[in-house]
């Protein structure tokens, strides 16, 4: 049992453990102290400083998120003194920021507004020393950095130091100059940038966001030449009830489904169809470089590793060069949609594939820079015409003048609109391993996985790094190779997870067969598109409501979706095919490190 | 308290009449407690600026359990106006490596760095030959603690020992919150004791003359005798080791050119005491433990001496944190705008109140100190900012 | 690029491959080259498993460490308040018009840039300014043409 110290605050004594912070022992005490550096994902900065209080016996005032509790402190979080010091403190923030909020995209969703309006600021109290000379950073195709709403509060460059061991923002200069930059203020287009977006939902303001494209969807919905098409990842739907007056962790999918088609958008697709798809390749992806280590002696990289996740392949691109072969060559359930939407579903709507706009409703940011990768036009036009978020479906939304919280439910349209339910739970950590596994199994035995209720546990939850094995007995003769054979799986979130999965492998000492990786700190539900604020607990309710999905859903093994087997039947012939090869699956490429 | 009669002393610049070396070897025969007890007697405190008791200071990093520590002398000497400790090294470094090897042997450390600002690189080469012959010493008497020079970068908020710290471990020196202190967890996450140079050299003398005399210098709260940066308008310009609690008066009659109006003590970080109140003030350990005199006379603008400070503490401030970053800039702004009019000149009021914030709120000595000269300037020549 | 490969080869072996070594090793590519290049700062930043913005952030921090390609002559010209009493503009003004730059500039081929800078530690002996590693102290206009004029005879 940890220590535990008592201390008093507002009058209320407090038993909190030896270690925790003055802010966690006045939570518990249901004192609301105002915070703007601090972030429940991140370590202490105690640099915003707007979480002062008074502490007995001390002259100065105490920052409760970085000071200890100690045994016996006295503490006042609402004096006089105290808000005047926070108010303050807000007003030179305020001084240095770009006031512009009736423009800003995160108007009525940032912290420092939120905290300047309780404290009711004087805009004019002091002079501004907002900088003139800052330009918006717009080279990136997922996130636009503006310096000018930027409080310094260095949330983003922890993110990207404690969750993504990325470190492409760093904090730079010194004094009135210190900002957050890049390495030589290079742009972010030209960085080891991931484009994971998580920089932006841990940002307080509007200084990271991400490159918005609905205006240019709204135009081509508008355009009656233009055959708009949507669909949208499972995460998208556990998550976007809560930028429209739902709890944290309700499923709108039948509402979202219904606003989409009333916003104009000529088909409402599933993106979990082409995850059930992601996951017939990928398993015989799998099972190929098995079945050539085994059986041909031939030197595959193993362990394989997912490439669903478009900031966890720029960043192996970036850090681990030499080693990406171990990536899956599956393009991911984005990119098979869009290259599917513009040859197998244009051929069977008999629609011009040139006059179709392909859009893809995620929970990502890296998936509009995906969308724009050069090597993603294998259908002959731009598979993938923009990559909109969950933010920006949940304004478009709004924009639209519809009241979502009273719509009727509808299903997404059809073809490639079918989906099961190992394809919803691509959306959690651990969810495009256990896919993979109730399909491979089966194929590989002709038997259900043996988990209760194809619910493989063990992949499931937080932990950053997951691992489990399944034992293939009775195989199929096909896949006798693999008779007594017990494969290895691992499965981690957050890139700094995936720094130590790597690691390993470079060190040649990876145990595991196959690894899922996900850029983003619980999946894509907890992506850089995701609504803001995220943390562990929210999280936890989307994780939640995403295996719910999945229990709802009649189907729940890829390979017994109908619209699978119809469009291997129709179209792609076999896994792993001519088309499959030319319109599934790409190439990586090595980049730099900085 | 009365006024004292300024008094010369020659403490810390004696020529060595008993070797440093000597005073180590003899300290190290008797008990540790002992020495530190010596210490605590004495009075001495930090001559870095924030003047903690530095008995306890060794007192507690002896304390801690430990498999590592260190001590660092803090030669990040930027405060504008101080330059004893250029001299110190120049003239006296062997008072100063005692004083660390002293505290090493106190506390148990192996290992001690002179961080040295990188604008004193100059002096590497005399210190480094100081240090051979210092390790020679100490091998002879049989002493495990190895002294390395850690050359500064340019930055003076680098003076604050946790910023110092940080920088030393290679990354941009930003001031840690606090606790933990330095003593429980400094370099590397080891207890480490961070003295200045004045105060190392000030510890041997210490153990050389023994509490009882050193406490014979000064008054009765302030002991002992402090090297004093004597800058501006004055003919003495230098490094003078005076005894504590002396009045202004009489330091300004003895350094000034005649006609001082005003004395900074304590440096860009202390006070501004103007000539009315000189008779009043006393030099003591609350406003100079750093020992920075800047003495202005009567045809220095008060206005264009705050600016200088305000543009070098924006400058300065590591940026980190909010009431020092932006608090900085608007106090700079905040006085050009009332001296040209575009504010009323009550917004010097608000200015005040404002570095009242920036003391209360910020992270470390740099932005709680601001008020200091601030305030003092503000409050004492407020027309001459207006006009 | 070799080189700079080379330099920073030799301070990691001089210095040690942690974090703690770094300000050594970025001290030591600037004495051999004058200044933080993209190639050096990449080279550490991969030899020390640092990130490279993180280097940058740090060079950023400290004045004495500069990211881009300036004179071979750094002048630094203490502006603190005491040197600023004892005659700093002219100082300024004097160097100014020698050598045809302003403060913040460098002159063309690299020979000479001016700056100023926080507090040298030399207020008894003001006005002060450093070239490179030497000091200069007590100045005027007369003694700084004079000094600068023996750089640019001897040492240009």
């Amino acid at each position: 049992m940890a220590e535990l110290v008592k201390l008093n605050i507002d009058g209320i004594d407090v038993q909190i453990e030896k270690g925790q912070s003055i802010l966690d022992a006045a939570k518990k005490v249901n004192i609301r102290i105002p915070t703007l550096c601090h972030h429940e994902d991140l370590c202490v900065a105690g640099n915003c400083r707007v979480c002062v209080v008074e502490q007995e016996g001390r002259n100065t005032l105490t920052p409760s998120c970085a000071t200890p509790a100690e045994e016996g402190m006295v503490i006042k979080t609402s004096t006089p003194k105290v808000r005047r010091a926070r108010k303050d403190l807000m007003a030179l923030l305020v001084s240095e920021h770009n006031t512009q909020c009736t423009t800003c995209y995160r108007s009525t969703n940032c912290e420092l507004q939120d905290l300047a309006a309780e404290y009711n600021v004087d805009n004019n109290i002091y002079l501004s020393v907002l900088k003139e000379d800052l330009e918006i950073d717009k080279s990136s195709w997922s996130i636009e950095k503006d310096d000018s709403k930027c409080i310094r509060c260095q949330r983003c460059v922890r993110t990207c130091a404690e969750l993504q061991h990325v470190n492409a923002l760093a904090v730079t200069e010194r004094g009135r100059d210190m900002k957050i930059s890049t390495f030589m203020h290079l742009p972010m287009n030209e960085i080891v940038c991931t484009n994971c977006g998580q920089c932006i939902t841990h940002c307080p303001t509007g200084a990271l966001t991400e490159r918005r494209y609905y205006d240019e969807i709204w135009e081509a919905i508008d355009d009656p030449e233009k055959h708009v098409v949507i669909n949208t990842a499972p995460s998208v739907r556990v998550a976007l009830g809560e930028m429209l007056g739902f709890p944290v962790g309700t499923r709108v999918t039948g509402k979202m489904v219904t606003a989409l088609k009333k916003m104009g958008f000529d088909s409402v697709l599933d993106t979990d169809f082409s995850a059930d798809l992601t996951i017939i390749e990928e398993a015989n992806e799998l099972l190929q470089r098995l079945k050539d280590a085994l059986v041909h002696k031939k030197d595959v990289a193993l362990p394989m590793i997912t490439s669903c996740s478009p900031g966890w392949v720029k960043f192996i691109e970036h850090m681990y060069p030499e080693h990406l072969a171990h990536l899956s060559s599956c393009k991911s359930p984005q990119q098979m949609f869009g290259a599917l939407t513009k040859t197998y579903y244009a051929e069977k709507k008999g629609i011009d594939p040139s006059k179709i706009i392909s859009v893809a409703g995620m929970p990502c940011a890296a998936k509009k820079y995906e969308a724009n990768r050069p090597e993603m036009r294998d259908s002959g036009y731009h598979d993938v015409d923009a990559g909109l978020t969950t933010r920006e479906i949940g304004h478009m939304i709004k924009q639209s003048g519809i009241n979502f919280l009273e719509l009727e439910d509808s299903n997404f349209d059809s073809i490639m609109g079918e989906s099961s339910g190992a394809g919803v739970i691509f959306g959690a950590t651990g969810g495009v391993m256990e896919a993979a596994l109730r399909t491979a199994y089966f194929v590989i035995t002709g038997r259900p996985v043996p988990f209760d209720n194809l619910n493989i546990t063990p992949v499931r939850g937080l932990k950053g790094i997951k691992e489990t094995s399944v034992k293939f007995e009775n195989c199929l003769p096909e896949y006798s190779f693999l008779e007594g054979v017990e494969a290895k799986f691992a499965i981690a979130h957050g890139l700094i997870n995936a720094r130590q999965i790597m690691d390993q492998i470079v060190a040649g000492e990876s145990p595991y067969h196959f690894i899922e990786i996900m850029a983003c700190p619980g999946g894509c539900i907890g992506g850089g598109g995701q609504p803001i604020p995220t943390n562990d607990e929210i999280r936890k309710k989307r994780i939640k409501a995403i295996y719910d999905e999945d229990m709802n859903k009649p189907i729940r093994m890829s390979h017994e979706n109908p619209e699978i087997i119809k469009i291997y039947e129709d179209f792609l012939q076999k896994p792993l095919g001519e088309k499959s090869h030319h319109l599934l699956h790409t190439k990586y490429r090595k980049r730099k490190r900085y | 308290m009365s006024n004292n009669k300024l008094r010369k002393v020659d403490v810390i610049f004696s020529p060595y009449s008993v070797a440093p070396y000597e005073i180590l070897k003899n300290t190290m025969r008797r008990p540790k407690d002992e020495v530190v007890q010596e210490l605590i007697d004495s009075g001495l405190r930090g001559r870095g600026g924030a003047g903690f008791p530095t008995g306890l200071k060794w007192k507690f990093a002896k304390q801690q359990q430990s498999d590592q520590k260190y001590v660092i002398c803090n030669a990040d000497e930027g405060e504008p106006g101080t330059f004893k400790d250029r001299k110190l090294l120049v003239e006296v470094p062997r008072k100063v490596i005692s004083g660390m090897a002293i505290c090493a042997w106190v506390i148990g450390a192996t290992k001690g760095y002179i961080y040295l600002r990188r604008e004193y690189r100059y002096l590497i080469q005399d210190i480094e030959k100081e240090l051979d012959l210092y390790h020679k010493h100490a091998a002879e008497i049989g002493l495990d603690f190895k002294i390395e020079i850690f050359l500064g970068a340019g930055a003076y908020v680098c003076g604050e020992e946790t910023a110092l710290i940080e920088s030393m471990e290679g990354k941009r020196g930003e001031p840690r919150n606090k606790p933990p202190y330095p003593i429980q967890s400094g370099y590397l996450g080891k207890p480490t004791v961070v003295n200045n140079v004045e105060t190392f050299a000030s510890a041997t003398m210490v153990c050389r003359i023994g509490a009882n005399e050193y406490k014979k210098f000064g008054t009765d709260d302030q002991h002992g005798s402090k090297l004093f940066s004597i800058s501006g308008d004055s003919p003495k310009e230098g490094v003078h080791e005076l005894e504590l609690g002396m009045s202004l008066e009489d330091f300004a009659n003895e350094f000034g050119d005649g006609d001082t109006k005003a004395v900074q003590v304590g440096g860009v970080a202390g006070f501004c005491i103007p000539r009315k109140k000189f008779k009043t003030t006393i030099i003591g350990e609350g406003n100079t433990t750093g020992g920075s005199t800047m003495i202005f006379n009567s045809t220095r603008s008060m206005y264009n001496v705050l600016h200088n400070y305000l543009d070098f503490f924006s400058e300065e401030s590591c940026g980190q944190c909010t009431p020092c970053r932006i608090g900085t800039q608007q106090l700079l702004k905040g006085i050009e705008a009332v001296k040209s009019g575009k504010k009323p000149p009550e917004y010097l009021d608000q200015l005040v109140k404002l570095s009242e914030t920036m003391r209360l709120t910020s992270k470390c000595g740099l932005g709680q100190s601001v008020t200091n000269s601030f305030s003092s300037i503000v409050k004492n020549f407020r027309e001459e900012m207006i006009y | 690029m070799a080189e700079v490969k080379e330099l920073v080869n030799e301070l990691v072996d001089k210095y040690g491959r942690e974090r703690k070594s770094l300000l050594p090793i970025l001290q030591g590519i600037h004495l051999e080259r004058n200044y933080l290049s993209k190639e050096a700062m990449l080279e550490v930043a991969k030899q020390l498993d640092l990130s490279a913005a993180e280097i940058y952030g740090t060079a950023s921090f400290y004045s004495f460490l500069d990211t881009k390609a300036d004179g071979k002559y750094k002048i630094r010209v203490c502006k603190s308040i005491t040197c600023e009493m004892k005659g700093k503009s002219d100082i300024i003004k004097t160097l100014e018009d020698m050598l045809k730059i302003k403060v913040g500039e460098t002159t063309e081929g690299k020979r000479f840039s001016l700056l100023e800078t926080n507090c040298l530690g030399l207020c008894d002996q003001g006005p002060a300014m450093l070239i490179n590693e030497e000091y200069y102290t007590k100045l005027t206009a007369a003694k700084v043409r004079k000094i600068l004029g023996e750089y640019i005879r001897n040492k240009y």
